[in-house]
């Protein structure tokens, strides 16, 4: 395939019936999948075979999807843009030239070119939502705690969610009815927020009839003219439909990006501790003791943007860094929170592009990693708010995708799913 | 940005703590950037200190026994093992 979407070409069928057959679904390949390599973009895991499935997986198989592929992704997760795949970029569907959106990119393109129905990402920082804005289609990051992460390899636990990619609103959140609710092995999870006979998809009725909406004007400062332009558009089509709007400040979000990559390195710092070459992933052919086999193993199989970030994260948490980084981290993380429930409690749903910028060409901004971090200054707060959020199609600029990102209180994607069904 | 804000000592230093071995072009290279990059951190210094009010929720189930992987799944990964084990290189 030319936009080198896959890592891994696979059909893994699911049950002879249930309400995803006949539905095809790219995973992205940083969620396990029983008897398929599950690489996580990374020569560290080339050759991992996991011996079991994320419980999405298995949620899938039940309800008779068929998956037909383990999407492209940035190494672990870590990256905007798709370029930090030991596996190579994929070309942007819906822009040629262009990048698809990281760090889920290969997931979003599948469903862009129609190579799946629909897709499953995870959300770190943004990794559902920047690809789907920049491929044109629908991703949902789903409330901390709503989907199970067992089975997902974990990058920066405290803030990832698996969240599914459609081409409308309804598709995705279909997806989202079958891989939702709690899992015993999961004790983050938490049951169904949904009343009996209540599912996601049928919340997609597209009636915004009274919706009242915020607008961050923290989220449009600095953003390119056309994006702002283009969300305005759709935000008066929205209005055409009975919503409405009025500005709202949130303070904390000048701090968010930093707050969510020192918190986020930090994470993988530990969480990436468990590569050591003797149990599963590359291993170097080295001399030497524990220690010495150990690093050298890490050099080989590690990429750039991935080495960055363990050592970052372990700066952030060494002896007499650790209170002027992390615990002040935490501190703009909890400031984060409080602003966007006071923020929603005057208004049904908060709207901001989804990405501040159209698409990278391809190659474009590889270089300068503090560029990269910034390009994902509206997609952070959420995660460090533990809140939902939606991106949608909000229509182009210069002929490159623009996403409207909607966000809503704890649990509530149904009112999410509602009002971004107004516009796909 | 102040020049020497990270020295190149200070990256094999963490890179040493990490366990992640560096060539001397990537400890020059993450030097540059983490000058950058944690002078930009050091804008956390302006947030205020916020109470934490986490709402927390013990999640408990019965610690009984159940199934898990076998010895042979958990090892078909591994490069190396003996008589059922993961085998490591020496400690020391």
């Amino acid at each position: 395939m030319s936009e080198n979407i896959y890592i891994t070409e696979e059909r893994i069928e699911g049950a002879d019936d249930g309400p995803l057959s006949g539905t095809t679904v790219a995973v992205k390949d940083n969620i396990s999948t029983e008897g398929v390599r599950t690489t996580c973009g990374s020569k560290m895991l080339e050759e991992y075979v996991p011996p079991y499935d994320a419980t999405v997986v298995s949620r899938l198989k039940e309800a008779g999807a068929t998956i037909v592929g383990k999407a492209n992704m940035d190494e672990f997760g870590m990256g905007t843009t798709n370029e930090t795949s030991h596996f190579g970029s994929v070309d942007n569907p819906a822009a040629p030239g262009r990048v698809p959106g990281g760090s889920s990119g290969g997931s979003a393109a599948a469903v862009a070119a129609g190579e799946a129905d629909v897709a499953l990402g995870s959300d770190t920082g943004g990794s559902v939502r920047c690809p789907a804005a920049f491929c044109g289609v629908v991703g949902i990051k789903p409330t901390y705690g709503l989907v199970s992460r067992y089975g997902l390899v974990a990058y920066a636990n405290s803030l990832e969610q698996i969240g599914p990619f459609g081409e409308t609103v309804e598709d995705a959140a279909q997806l989202l009815d079958v891989i939702a609710g709690d899992d015993e092995r999961d004790a983050t999870t938490r049951e169904l927020p949904l009343e009996e006979g209540e599912t996601y998809a049928d919340a997609a009725t597209g009636d915004v009839d009274g919706l009242q909406i915020g607008v961050p004007t923290e989220l449009l400062d600095g953003a390119d003219e056309g994006v702002v332009e283009t969300f305005w558009d759709a935000i008066a089509e929205l209005e055409d439909r009975g919503a409405e709007y009025h500005e709202v400040s949130l303070p904390s979000v000048e701090h968010a990006v930093e707050a969510y990559y020192v918190i986020a390195m930090s994470e993988a710092s530990s969480n990436l501790a468990r590569f050591d070459g003797v149990r599963y992933g590359h291993s170097a052919d080295a001399e030497g003791n524990w220690n010495e086999t150990f690093a050298r193993t890490r050099e080989e199989g590690f990429g750039d943007e991935v080495k960055r970030r363990i050592l970052l994260g372990t700066y952030a948490l060494s002896a007499g860094y650790h209170d002027k980084y992390y615990k002040k981290a935490q501190d703009a993380r909890a400031w984060v929170k409080r602003d966007f429930d006071e923020a929603l409690s005057d208004a049904d749903v908060l709207a901001s592009p989804t990405m501040p910028v159209p698409p990278f060409e391809l190659g474009e901004s590889l270089d300068d990693p503090l560029q990269m971090y910034l390009a994902d200054a509206n997609t952070v707060p959420v995660n460090l708010a533990d809140l939902p959020a939606i991106s949608v199609p909000a229509g182009e600029t210069d002929g490159l995708p623009v996403g409207l990102q909607l966000v809503g209180p704890a649990f509530g994607e149904r009112r999410l799913i509602r009002a971004a069904s107004a516009l796909a | 940005m102040s020049d020497d804000a990270v020295s190149p000592e200070e990256v094999r230093h963490v890179a040493g703590l990490a366990r992640v071995d560096l060539d001397d072009d990537e400890v020059d290279r993450f030097a540059r950037q983490f000058a950058d990059i944690l002078e930009y951190f050091e804008t956390l210094d302006e947030v205020p200190e916020v109470d934490r009010e986490a709402a927390l929720t013990n999640v408990m189930r019965p610690d009984e026994e159940r199934d898990s992987l076998d010895r042979e799944a958990a090892l078909e990964n591994a490069s190396e093992t003996e008589d059922g084990y993961f085998k490591g290189p020496n400690v020391s």
